[in-house]
């Protein structure tokens, strides 16, 4: 196979044709579309819209929603720690907060805990891999906060509220809107380096569905500069963190109260009994489940552990139906096939364009819009390109960002994008990249009420991608990174006053019973066991010879 | 190109390579990532796997292949597997950070050679640079910080996704990625210029300037929210 700058002969064919109307395209706009015609796109061509992809759960406070059947699986499923695999009588943690998930929610969560009085001491994060191995750390684009003077939180609800179809709880959208301004103020206090003019103000761009220039980034590392801080914030504070040590199952203590977790070593396989008087789940999405086989941005450890923990002691989940399918996941090289390219190129000028070199949508759509317009071109125009491995894609046209921005602008800006395509040979800044809708964010979850205590569930707090209602059914850029410091930083002020005057019981797995018999009156028959922890990734002719041999 | 030579393309991709996993040799498939690869040949990954997207460090990885006497230093998850590659991973790396209260430093002398003195031992090999995954210039940013110049520190060192490699290869045993991290916090809080607008922002929310209006939008209907969000209007313009 002969690739010649990275892409083959029939793509640089394709490639011609976006360069020859490139000079045109610069000085068009293509309109937005009306709610209408929105409404009209993804109901032909978004995946969510699909009924076949989902199904009617059975049991629990969800039951008779539609849930992926991917995600449905894991809760229609025996709970992995059965009552009689681990003595609750011998406790190896005993904490005021225990937080389950080491990532962006779960760190600020523990900030802010201690900023409420709690000793770092009587903390313990866990988390299945390391501190920081989180979708947290993987996000470009950046956060959204309303800051400007002819900004305002009215505004930022609006398009809030907006992108989510108006199926958003109201008072968390509130809450994160007002809190956002005082959240980049505290990283600015952490030391957080944010992209600023010479003069100190922050430099701030337009994301998908938003009405204000309020997206602040820190090159295309957001993610990871905010994530690193905090990080090393809590390694200054001493927070104790348990790494490769997820918790497999909640406990309850005997007046129906999450109490605390079972946690494992996924080394040793040994378990440990941790008792706390506050929980908070932080455990992110579930990219990893590879919803309707669609390839994912999402961090190794995605897989929804957190929505079945909740779900087992009797937490609602909302707006599961609806999955986050963001525009422009990488189509090729094959080796990038899922991975993200933020949506900062579109916001610095790059078009989405087919193979005929037309642009055919307005670049900067809510995200499940966007996604579902890419689809119709892909599938319902067959504009788009086929890839060596069958993937449908369209070019996002990349070297119009330097065309407005000037020469440089792109490893200025976009230095994780272009490392990432130059290192398997393509240009971003001489050729445009091949782009497809990849799974990217769990939009629903455990509902949370504005405190981050989770409703009807004592003991039992969570913030960040495992929490449902803020987003509705579909997030907008930048409002992740913020959600998961509004909601971690609630989550951990209102578990340290739980933990303050909270006492914990016997403590039991009697709910681990209960779900057991939900199963069984159900008529659920199945071998299915959850939560996953970690994907299978394994190849088949390996995986087919394998023998379990207890050595 | 015809959709059969584009199968026949698919064809040719499909050819496979012996790599070494820890001296182990495996037949995998060409094309995939060295992640992939020793996932494919049977492994499942606890540690050495993070985002597979090459941000977060976790994978680490230095190989030498059979013909070669140069030792490469690389992620597995943004590598491609090829033929005759001996890999290793590097699940951990102890080099301990310094302990500080941003709150009680005072930018006063050389800050970070205080938390770091053993900067002060660099003899300039490089090595540090030649193992970094991220093509950073870790020499001079470590030569940077000697200066006691934080703002260069933090900017030559912006993209570091703390792997660890450099510290790993180090003969002067330091721990490059910590005294990064440090340079950055100092100069995004102290050195970096500030907008008064954020305080003034914030004062207005504390003052309850919009919380009204805001109390207001949380009762109002779909209908009427419908209205407002079609009636906003669009800020202009997309670059900086």
């Amino acid at each position: 196979m002969i690739l010649i700058r990275g892409y083959p002969e029939y793509m640089r064919e394709s490639i011609a044709n976006v360069e020859a109307t490139r000079a045109a395209r610069l000085k068009q706009t293509f309109s937005a579309m009306s709610l209408a015609e929105r409404d009209e796109v993804l109901n032909k061509f978004h995946p969510d819209y699909k009924p076949e992809g989902k199904r009617r759960l059975k049991i629990g406070q969800s039951t008779d929603e539609g849930f992926p059947h991917e995600l449905a699986n894991l809760l229609e499923a025996h709970p992995l720690v059965q009552p009689g695999d681990v003595d609750l009588k011998q406790v190896d943690y005993d904490v005021d907060i225990l937080i389950i998930g080491g990532g962006g929610a779960g760190t600020v969560a523990a900030l802010w805990a201690i900023r409420e009085g709690i000793s770092p001491d009587r903390i313990l994060i866990t988390t299945k891999l390391r501190h920081g191995d989180a979708n947290s750390m993987m996000a470009q684009g950046g956060i959204q906060a309303a800051d400007r003077a002819n900004d305002s939180p009215l505004h930022h609800y609006l398009d809030a509220i907006g992108g989510g179809h108006f199926t958003n709880k109201p008072d968390l959208v509130k809450a994160m809107v007002m809190d956002g301004p005082k959240i980049i103020k505290w990283h600015q206090e952490l030391g957080v380096m944010y992209d600023r003019e010479k003069d100190g103000t922050f430099v701030e761009r337009h994301g998908g569905g938003t009405s204000r220039m309020r997206m602040h980034s820190a090159k295309d590392y957001t993610g990871m500069e905010i994530m690193r801080v905090l990080r090393d914030e809590a390694r200054n504070l001493k927070v104790p963190v348990q790494e490769f040590t997820p918790a497999v199952e909640l406990i309850t203590d005997d007046k129906d109260q999450v109490a605390g977790a079972v946690l494992y070593n996924l080394e040793t396989s040994q378990y440990f009994v941790c008792r706390a008087k506050s929980t908070i789940l932080a455990t992110g999405g579930y990219g990893r489940l590879h919803i309707q086989a669609f390839p994912t941005t999402n961090h190794y450890g995605a897989t929804a552990d957190g929505l079945v923990l909740a779900y087992h002691v009797g937490a609602r989940l909302r707006d599961m139906d609806s999955v986050q399918y963001h525009p422009t996941g990488a189509a090729f090289p094959e080796p990038l096939v899922g991975l993200l390219c933020t949506e900062k190129l579109r916001s610095m000028g790059a078009q989405p364009v087919n193979k005929d070199g037309h642009a055919f949508v307005y670049p900067l759509e809510p995200r499940d819009v966007e996604s579902a317009a890419f689809l119709r071109e892909c599938y319902g125009k067959k504009l788009g390109i086929e890839t060596l491995t069958g993937l449908q894609g369209v070019w996002l046209d990349t070297p119009m960002i330097e065309l407005i921005s000037g020469e440089g602008a792109i490893w200025k800006n976009l230095a994780a994008m272009a490392r990432q395509f130059k290192r398997f040979g393509v240009d971003m800044v001489k050729d445009p990249i091949l782009v497809c809708p990849t799974l990217h964010y769990q939009n629903g979850g455990v509902e949370i009420d504005p405190t981050g205590a989770t409703m009807d569930i004592k003991g039992l707090f969570a913030g960040g991608e495992v929490t449902g209602g803020v987003h509705g059914k579909n997030r907008l850029m930048g409002n992740s990174l913020l959600d998961y410091n509004v909601f971690g930083m609630r989550a951990g002020i209102a578990a340290a006053k739980h933990a303050k005057k909270a006492h914990v019981g016997k403590l039991t797995l009697n709910h681990v019973k209960g779900y057991e018999r939900m199963l069984k009156e159900a008529g659920i028959v199945t071998d299915r066991k959850a939560p996953m922890v970690l994907p299978e990734y394994r190849g088949t002719a390996a995986l087919s010879r394998a023998l379990d041999l207890d050595l | 190109m015809t959709e059969e030579t584009i199968r026949e393309a698919k064809q040719e991709v499909l050819g496979t390579i012996t790599i070494y996993i820890m001296g182990k040799g495996y037949e995998v498939p060409s094309g995939l990532t060295i992640m992939s690869a020793i996932e494919y040949a049977g492994y499942k990954f606890v540690r050495s796997c993070g985002c597979r997207a090459g941000f977060c460090g976790a994978c680490a990885t230095v190989y030498r292949k059979e013909t070669e006497h140069k030792l490469t230093f690389t992620l597995a998850c943004q590598t491609l597997a090829e033929e005759g590659m001996y890999l290793v991973q590097l699940p951990f790396v102890p080099a301990a950070k310094s302990i500080y209260d941003l709150d009680k430093i005072e930018l006063v002398g050389n800050t970070i050679l205080e938390h770091y003195p053993e900067i002060a031992r660099c003899v300039s090999c490089n090595t540090c640079t030649k193992s970094c995954p991220q093509d950073i210039e870790v020499m001079k940013y470590i030569q940077a910080a000697l200066r006691g110049d934080a703002a260069r520190c933090a900017q030559l060192s912006f993209d570091c996704i703390q792997c660890g490699l450099c510290a790993m290869r180090c003969p002067a045993d330091i721990k490059h990625y910590h005294v990064a991290q440090m340079a950055r916090r100092l100069y995004a809080k102290f050195l970096a210029p500030k907008t008064p607008q954020l305080d003034v922002r914030n004062k207005e929310l504390e003052d309850g300037k919009f919380d009204k209006e805001l109390d207001r939008y949380e009762k109002l209907d779909k209908k009427e929210l419908v209205a407002l969000y079609k009636a906003r209007d669009h800020e202009e313009g997309d670059s900086s």
